[in-house]
């Protein structure tokens, strides 16, 4: 089974994110990094999978040089090989997904497995996009029913689960009413939620081999796609401070308040 | 850190800008590894462990799952030779744990009581103390500290007569981290009493040896997470195979095993400051007085500029110890003054964010008072700083 996996690299959720006065983006500097959490998951999952029922992980990351920090740490954890997509000027989801395209029909996987988002924007459209650009089934939101505390975790039994004739993945996602079990064809795509495996940590006989693990580089160039992007982000702002709230003397002042102030009853 | 305009930005030059010259790509990955364990398998029972006083026993296996008991041990004995360096980084990430008795514990059996069955012990020696020791199933201690003497080897009382195959112990040692739990003890004895420190000789004792006992557990001021034991030794016999290197060798092994045990000490303190300093950071800026944020008083702004200079000077004072012992230099004078400067700088530290944490900092329910106690340990043991005066000013050849 061969499996791609995303590493992208996003900013560390524990620093703190400041937003340059002229609304151009945000303060890079002093700024630590990470994989994509939900990344992570996946190539947990991706390993997790590929010690069962053997085959190869390779993950991708598309970005500059240091993007290849997060390579290093999914190849670190287990993955097989890398490859990187070079390129630091602006693209935007729809330019993601459609170079993920070209390195899937490069690499030819079994199965793509994403981030159900990244941290930093939240969009959660590059999964969903690109089984749509690929025209393959598309699995969102992987979950599973055990707790992080079970016997199939400790034992790091992958939870999406390959049929027996190994020609489809069963994936359970989490809906507003329960849980829904959806078997996709292979190939396909997965995207993960929080609650599918707690990753492993990168053990340093992994930090040690990862350091002779290729990373293949490609550019928008070699794969044909332009990533010119069709979004642009105009400003960003830090949300407006709270204000500190207030404390009413009875019931009919409150509604007084929600109907006159807040506009809402 | 920003790079002045019309330098060359050379990546090695910009890690030595950050201070982080001695450390490569790999080091730092496996510095996050380290900090996540932390952060997920310590930090949340620091406070139950320190209110127990004792961390539980499976942290020994766990680390040594992560392979963190025998980072710079060849592997035919489970280690993965992978240097001082890597230990080093752990130690340091330790000491961000925010209890000086989880990673006082835990050092001691990758540090001080195996150290020595490394670098003297024979091969069965290895096999019967170090490995099982990297597998996390024996817990080992280091037994030198004396009622009537420390860093005074030479005038050490504990004796090991030597008697057909054996040697017949006798003494008390104190002191000693992991005392209570230890599954062997690398000891220091007299085995010619008459010769000063030349008689001093190293020799290994495993529980359960008949005369060998362990006296109470004791009741510290801080690193109240280890557990930290008088030992009694009354005609105990161990068989002469248990010496470590040859007799008389002592001496020189355990100022050998020392010159790490002080890194280490330093490694930790950088790492507690670190801690403190990110907590106290965190604090001034939420805390408001008068009006504003304690950030916005000009005595509290200079306070910080002050303790993260001391932090950086310390830190940097102990990678240059680090460079030249990882380079394989006897740098005696550069890791006594490092053991010094790290670990009082450290007590300052924790002092200072005590105070700055107001009436919250004597708080038993506020991690900074940890520290405050924990940090005072570190001009103590492994050699005072006034032992440490004494060994620069020999280096000087006073």
């Amino acid at each position: 089974m061969k499996i791609l996996v995303t590493a992208k690299r996003v900013e560390d959720p524990e620093s703190k994110i400041k937003v340059k006065p002229d609304g151009s983006g945000i303060v890079q500097e002093g700024l630590k990094y990470k994989i994509n959490p939900f990344d992570e998951i996946g190539v947990e999952e991706g390993l997790r999978l590929v010690a069962k029922h053997q085959g190869e992980v390779v993950v991708v990351s598309i970005g500059g040089k240091e993007v290849q920090e997060q390579l290093r740490h999914a190849l670190a954890m287990g993955a097989h090989r890398a490859v990187w997509v070079n390129h630091t000027g602006p693209v935007d989801q729809l330019g993601i997904a459609a170079l993920l395209q070209k390195v899937v029909e490069k690499e030819q996987p079994d199965l793509v497995i994403l981030g159900k988002q990244s941290i930093d924007d939240d969009q959660n459209q590059v999964g969903q996009y690109l089984a749509e650009f690929l025209g393959w089934g598309q699995a969102t939101f992987a979950s599973k029913v055990e707790s992080m505390e079970s016997e199939q975790e400790k034992n790091k039994v992958p939870a999406i689960v390959l049929t027996a004739d190994k020609k489809s993945v069963q994936v359970i996602r989490e809906v507003d009413n329960g849980l829904a079990t959806v078997e996709c064809q292979l190939p396909a795509v997965v995207t993960t939620d929080l609650r599918l495996n707690q990753p492993r940590y990168a053990s340093l006989p992994g930090i040690m081999k990862a350091k002779s693990k290729p990373i293949e580089e490609l550019t928008p160039a070699k794969l044909s796609v332009d990533v010119t992007p069709a979004i642009q982000v105009l400003k960003m702002s830090s949300p407006p401070a709270r204000k500190a709230g207030i404390k009413v003397a009875d019931v009919p002042a409150l509604v007084e308040k929600l109907h006159n102030e807040a506009k809402v009853v | 850190m920003r790079v002045r305009t019309g330098t060359r930005k050379d990546e090695v030059l910009v890690k030595m800008l950050h201070g982080q010259g001695l450390y490569l790509e790999e080091h730092d990955a496996f510095r996050r590894t380290v900090r996540a364990v932390v952060e997920k398998e310590i930090l949340p029972f620091v406070k139950e462990w320190e209110a127990r006083e004792e961390f539980p026993r499976e942290l020994f296996t766990r680390f040594a799952e992560l392979g963190f008991l025998g980072l710079k041990y060849p592997v035919e004995y489970g280690g993965s030779a992978a240097g001082e360096l890597y230990e080093a980084v752990l130690l340091e990430e330790l000491g961000r744990c925010g209890s000086g008795g989880v990673s006082a514990g835990l050092g001691a059996q990758f540090t001080i009581s195996t150290g020595p069955i490394h670098q003297f012990g024979t091969d069965a020696q290895k096999h019967r103390w170090l490995a099982p020791a990297i597998r996390g199933e024996k817990i080992g201690a280091l037994g030198i500290t004396e009622p009537d003497a420390g860093s005074d080897v030479a005038g050490l009382r504990t004796t090991a007569r030597r008697d057909g195959d054996s040697y017949v112990l006798n003494g008390s040692k104190t002191y000693i981290t992991n005392g209570v739990r230890a599954d062997f003890v690398v000891l220091a004895a007299k085995t010619d009493p008459s010769a000063g420190h030349k008689g001093l000789s190293m020799v290994v004792v495993e529980k359960g040896t008949p005369g060998f006992s362990v006296g109470r557990k004791l009741d510290k001021l801080g690193w109240r997470a280890s557990d930290t034991a008088e030992l009694f030794f009354e005609d105990c016999r161990v068989p002469a195979e248990n010496l470590l290197g040859g007799e008389g060798q002592g001496f020189a092994q355990i100022m050998g095993n020392f010159q790490w045990e002080r890194l280490s000490l330093a490694l930790g303190a950088v790492g507690a400051m670190e801690d403190m300093l990110e907590t106290v950071l965190a604090h001034v800026k939420s805390r408001r007085a008068f009006g504003q944020s304690l950030h916005q008083f000009q005595v509290v702004r200079h306070k910080l500029a002050e303790l993260f200079t001391a932090r950086e000077s310390a830190r940097q004072l102990t990678y240059h110890a680090l460079r030249l012992h990882v380079a394989g230099e006897w740098a005696v004078a550069q890791t006594s003054m490092a053991k010094k400067v790290a670990t009082e700088t450290c007590c300052r530290v924790a002092d200072e964010c005590l105070q700055l944490h107001g009436g919250a900092g004597y708080m038993m329910e506020y991690d900074i008072q940890r520290h405050w106690r924990d940090a005072r340990l570190g001009p103590i043991g492994g050699g005072t700083s006034e032992v440490m005066n004494e060994i620069i000013a020999k280096q000087l050849g006073l």
